[in-house]
Order: structure tokens, then C-alpha cells, then sequence
């Protein structure tokens, strides 16, 4: 069942320099239950369009979209009043710095319970057996201390630990985390991944990980979007994506793995994700594409079928023969 | 927390030395010879000068005087008023609650309007209510406040006759002053109408004192919730869903607060400096207008106690305000 539907999302920024367009018609589902990745370099659009979703976007965004419907409310239309009973409830999201995500004048139980007596309306004592419940299960221990520690006398994984408590504290149907590993130790990575996991088989969420790490991916999740430059290229099952890529981008993003690395020099992507001013005609991955013709230049590619991984490409890879268009 | 607070009294005594050496310094290096001053334009005979100057130990060396002086003050003597001949301490404690009561409405005044507004012109950044508010604070920041105080009296006073011209209460009432605050006597005396007559007679003379520290008040607000909006905790509590009178009004506020209690903190000393010209205005009885007096006397004892006094005031001041850093953001406590 689709519970997250996103169809032909665009978001463009007001800069001092005009329009910039962060997010380029995207569509995009998630399953109740299911482990979704969106992948892509810094400032390709992933962390943006699901902002947009939870409706934190600052004032100088523009969201236009066909539909953004969340467990069959439309949450394009909604009156933020309205999304408020949604957001931090049914919809949670956690973010890529838990140290600067907490706020420092209150203690983390607090900040917890905080959640549960507006979504909730448990008192008092109700609130306090949950919070120290939400800490056990997302691996606190000692949590009747912890509940009243300040975040500045917490760790790196223990903040994402709260983070992570505080986002499922109303049991949520989707949780999306914006790269929650990126500014912890190795270590701490593996268990945050782990619990978030963990915690998807126990409560049936579905979870939304927003990365640029494909080892997260290959570890975590079951299905990726590919994004690129705010539009997405690609989308398949994970093992199917990592075996035949079909947009020369993805293709080009796995043999830059360090593990695939054959010689002394790592394998990159020659050429810049393009900017504000050099946004292509055409493909806007063809100035870097080893595969690119004329075409690519001047048009841009409409999406394939489900059976091409939804590619926006003319020349998709893996197809056994390649597609002339 | 403790052993925090006595490290910070310890450098209370370097600065002591030091206010107590300019405050000598300053008023003896001014023109004007006190023997001369009391004496007035009768003159003096040239014995009686030299007698006086005995008495008051002008003869003897600078650096001996000061050392007097100095031991004096550690020992708690002030020493007394060359005019009056009441000790420092005493006219001092007669006359600060005046001042207090003054500088404590002026602040009242400064926070309760300037914290809300600074936050109301932070949430709606960029707006008519934004840059109206900005530009008024600047004005009010930059305007001299003699000038400020004449404007009000003339529009409230004179025209509208709302608000009397000075004083501290109508001459009709006449109650004891057992704690010195106008407002709180008022009301004890018993009187029908004192309270109200000490009200009115406290509103101009606090929004002209409150003026300075009202605009640096708002603006300060303002520019540290900007900063404060913009941090990843904020967008953690949009993401829960709360509502912005919430975020903005406890998760916001709390954290802006630290440079706010700051310049709060700073005021303090602007305010009783601002209280001079305020109350020689409004011929409000107190320790400014008493310092104004003091130096035009050349009343050496009360301009150095009355310096060191105030000095002292500042800097209790200024460290209940390090203490409360640490109260209202645990991350401070720390050290």
C-alpha cells in the first residue's frame, strides 16, 4: 500500500541571484513498511524534497507538485495547523546533526515528552513511563537518569539515540532520517543503522534513509532513488540497482566506490554537479557522461518504465541491447 | 557554582582599587577649591583658610590623603559631607531607594516592552511591523535624553496636563517614608489618592530613563532570535509538530535570552548614569541629582563615595547576570 505519494514535486528557491530549482519534477512512493534510500551528492535535492514533505521548508521555498499525499491526506493543500497534527505524530523525521538538533536549554526528557502531550494527551505520569519506555527501546541505558541530562552532557550516538526516541515517540507511520549517520563515528554508524532497522521490524514503520553513503544503502535498504542535480534518475529494488545499473550516472556512482578501487588512484566522476548558471539544456548529467550523444545535450529524457528502473536517460545501460531512441 | 561566584569577588578588588583612585583622582583635578566653594562670594579670611584646610587635611600630601582615605573606606567610613556633615553612607541610603525605585520601573518598562516586541519583529522578519520597530529603536537609541525629557513634559504636562512636572508626589500628601519607595509608602500610608499621585508622577521620568535601554533591548532581541530561528533545534521542533507561538515563545526565547540578560546586565550602568540626567530634570530626590549637586559643590566626600557606591552596585549587578547565564543555559554551568 502506497503510503507516502509524491507526484511531479518541484521546489525552487528565491536567492538574491533569482530563481534556483532544487527539487525538478520528482515522483516519488513509499510503502507502508518499507526501507526506501534516496542517494545522491550534496545538493542534488534529497534532503529538500522531503522537507518539503514535512513542511519545514523556510519561506523563501516555492513547492509545486501534482500531489504530496501522506497515509491518504493531501498534505499540498493542507493548513499548517492541520499539518502539525500530522508532523511529529504519524510523519517524524530526524536530521544529520543530533548534537546541534537538540536544544540546549532543556533536558532531553523534556524535549521528549514534549511530543507526547501534544500529539498524545498523557499526563504527567504517563508521560514519564513512556519516555523512559521510548529510551529502552532505542538503546539508552540507565534512561530514568538520562531522561533529565542535558544535551550537552550526551555523545554524538546517544543524541541520535534521543532523536530517534523522540521521532517514533507517537509510534509514526513513516519515519524519514536525513543522513543520520553522517556525523557520527564508523562505529556509532553501524548501531544507528542497526536500531533504525531494528525498529522498523518492531513497529512496522516505514522508514525513508536520505544518504549519500552506498554502503548505508547496500546494508539497509530494499529500495533506491537515485537523485541527481534535483531530479531523480533512477529507482530500483537495491540488489537489482547495485547489479544493472541503467542510468549512466548510478552506473558511474557505484564504480566510484572505494571497495571497487583497482589501482592507487580512487575512480571518480569527472565534471561538477551543474549549478544555478550551468544547468544543461538537455540531460542535465550529459557535460559528465562518457555515453552522452548530441541529443542529450539539447533534450532532456523523460523517464523510462518500471522496467528500466524509471531511468531519465536516452541511452540506459544493462538492457542486455541498448535502446536506440 | 560557589567557588565561581568567589573567584568573581576577588576581582571585585582590583577594580575597587581602581574606582576609588579615579573617583579621588577625577574630582580633585577638577578646578575649583572646596574651602572656596563652601565660603561663596562673601570670600574667606586667609587664617580661616588655612584653619579649614587643616581640618579637612588638604595640607598634608596627595598620596597620604588618598591612603587615608583608602583605609577609611575598607574600614567602612565614607567619610561625611563637607556641606551637610552627615556621613556618605547615610545620605547615600536616604536617598538611593528614589533612585532604585526609578531605575527598577525604567527597566520594568524596558524589558516588558522591548523582549516582546524584539521577538515579534524577529518572527515576522523583514515586515512593515519589523522595520517600523527597527527604525523607532534607532531613534530612540540615538535621541539625547535632556531633550527627550523636555519633548514629554511639554506634550504631557504642558499641553495635555496629564502628568505633573517633578517631584516624586503631590505636596497635599504627607506620609512617613519608613522604606523610602514612594510606591510602597503610598499605599501604606493609607492615603486615598497617594498611590495614584506617586504613579503619575513616576511614568515620565521612567520612560525617559527606559528609553536607551528599551531600544538596545529590542534590537538585541531581535538579532539574537534571527539567530537563534536559524538553528537545527528549531527545525526539530517544527518537525514535531509543535506550534509557533511555541517555538518561538519557549524554545526560541530561552536560547536568545543570553545576550539579551547581557545587555540587561550593561544597562544597569547606562541606567544609573542616564538617572543623573533624568532625575536633575524631574528633580527626582535622588542619588543622581544628589551626585550633580555634589560635584557643583565640590563635596569631595560624597562625589568619591557616592562614585564607589554606584561602582559597586554595577558590578553586583553584572555578576548576578553571569550567575543566571548558567541558570537559564546548562551549558554554561559547566565551567
Amino acid at each position: 500500500m502506497t503510503l507516502l505519494r509524491i507526484r511531479n514535486l518541484s521546489v525552487d528557491f528565491a536567492t538574491a541571484s533569482g530563481s534556483f530549482r532544487a527539487v525538478d519534477s520528482v515522483d516519488q512512493d513509499v510503502d507502508t513498511g518499507e526501507i526506501l534510500a534516496i542517494v545522491g551528492e550534496s545538493g542534488s535535492g534529497k534532503s529538500v524534497s522531503m522537507l518539503a514533505v514535512m513542511g519545514l521548508l523556510p519561506w523563501t521555498a516555492k513547492i509545486t507538485a501534482d500531489e504530496i499525499s501522506f497515509d491518504g491526506q493531501d498534505l499540498l493543500n493542507i493548513g499548517t495547523r492541520a499539518r502539525r497534527r500530522i508532523v511529529g505524530n504519524d510523519l517524524a523525521m530526524i536530521f544529520q546533526e543530533p548534537m546541534s538538533s537538540l536544544n540546549p536549554c532543556f533536558t532531553v526528557g523534556w524535549q521528549v515528552k514534549e511530543a507526547l502531550r501534544f500529539h498524545l494527551g498523557l499526563d504527567r505520569r504517563a508521560r514519564h513511563a513512556r519516555a523512559i519506555d521510548l529510551f529502552e527501546q532505542v538503546g539508552i541505558p540507565d534512561p530514568e537518569k538520562r531522561l533529565s541530562a542535558f544535551p550537552h552532557q550526551l555523545s554524538g550516538g546517544m543524541s541520535q539515540r534521543v532523536m530517534i526516541a523522540m521521532a517514533i515517540a507517537c509510534k509514526p507511520k513513516l519515519l524519514i532520517a536525513d543522513e543520520p549517520t553522517t556525523a557520527l563515528d564508523v562505529t556509532i554508524q553501524a548501531q544507528i543503522l542497526d536500531l533504525l532497522a531494528a525498529l522498523r521490524e518492531e513497529t512496522g514503520m516505514a522508514l525513508v534513509l536520505i544518504t549519500h553513503d552506498m554502503g548505508v544503502v547496500a546494508e539497509t535498504a530494499e529500495r533506491v532513488s537515485v537523485q541527481y542535480a534535483g531530479q531523480k534518475i533512477e529507482e530500483q529494488p537495491v540488489v537489482d540497482l547495485f547489479e544493472r545499473p541503467h542510468h549512466p550516472y548510478t552506473a558511474a556512482l557505484l564504480d566510484a566506490l572505494p571497495e571497487k578501487a583497482t589501482e592507487r588512484m580512487l575512480p571518480t566522476i569527472p565534471g561538477v554537479v551543474p549549478g544555478q548558471f550551468d544547468r544543461p539544456a538537455g540531460c542535465l548529467f550529459s557535460p559528465r557522461c562518457k555515453f552522452a550523444q548530441a541529443n542529450c545535450r539539447t533534450t532532456p529524457p523523460p523517464a523510462l518504465g518500471p522496467e528500466l528502473g524509471y531511468a531519465r536517460c536516452f541511452y540506459p545501460l544493462n538492457t542486455g541491447e541498448r535502446i536506440a531512441s | 557554582m560557589l567557588t565561581y561566584v568567589l573567584s568573581r569577588l576577588l576581582t571585585f578588588i582590583p577594580t575597587f582599587i581602581g574606582v576609588t583612585l579615579i573617583s579621588f583622582s577625577f574630582i580633585r583635578a577638577l578646578p575649583g577649591d572646596p574651602i572656596v566653594v563652601m565660603a561663596g562670594e562673601r570670600g574667606i579670611s586667609q587664617e580661616r583658610y588655612l584653619e579649614l584646610q587643616q581640618q579637612f587635611g588638604f595640607d598634608r600630601p596627595i598620596a597620604v590623603q588618598f591612603w587615608d582615605y583608602l583605609t577609611g573606606v575598607l574600614h567602612g567610613d565614607l567619610g561625611s559631607s563637607f556641606v551637610t556633615k552627615r556621613p556618605v553612607w547615610d545620605e547615600f541610603f536616604a536617598l538611593f531607594p528614589a533612585t532604585l525605585e526609578l531605575s527598577v520601573c525604567a527597566m520594568i518598562f524596558a524589558v516588558f516592552l522591548g523582549l516582546p516586541a524584539g521577538v515579534i519583529a524577529a518572527v515576522n522578519r523583514g515586515k512593515l511591523f519589523d522595520r517600523l520597530l527597527m527604525s523607532t529603536a534607532l531613534v530612540g537609541y540615538s535621541m539625547p535624553i535632556f531633550w527627550w525629557a523636555l519633548l514629554l513634559i511639554i506634550v504631557f504636562s504642558g499641553n495635555l496636563g496629564w502628568t505633573p512636572v517633578s517631584g516624586r508626589i503631590d505636596l497635599i500628601y504627607y506620609f512617613p517614608n519608613p522604606t523610602g519607595f514612594m510606591l510602597i509608602d503610598s499605599i501604606a500610608s493609607g492615603q486615598s489618592g497617594a498611590f495614584l499621585s506617586a504613579v503619575r508622577h513616576l511614568v515620565l521620568p521612567t520612560i525617559v530613563l527606559g528609553t536607551i535601554p528599551l531600544a538596545v533591548i529590542a534590537r538585541q532581541t531581535r538579532s539574537a532570535m534571527l539567530e537563534v530561528l536559524g538553528e537545527d533545534y528549531i527545525r526539530t521542533a517544527r518537525a514535531k509538530g509543535m506550534s509557533p507561538f511555541r517555538i518561538n515563545g519557549i524554545h526560541a526565547v530561552r536560547n536568545a535570552l543570553i545576550p539579551v540578560i547581557t545587555v540587561i546586565g550593561l544597562s544597569v550602568g547606562t541606567l544609573l548614569a542616564g538617572a543623573i540626567l533624568t532625575e536633575t530634570i524631574f528633580s527626582w530626590p535622588g542619588i543622581g541629582k544628589w551626585m550633580v549637586d555634589s560635584i557643583f559643590r565640590r563635596d569631595y566626600p560624597v562625589v568619591q563615595g557616592g562614585l564607589l557606591l554606584i561602582a559597586v552596585m554595577v558590578m553586583v549587578v553584572n555578576l548576578t547576570v553571569d550567575v543566571l547565564y548558567g541558570v537559564i543555559n546548562p551549558k554554561i554551568r559547566k565551567r
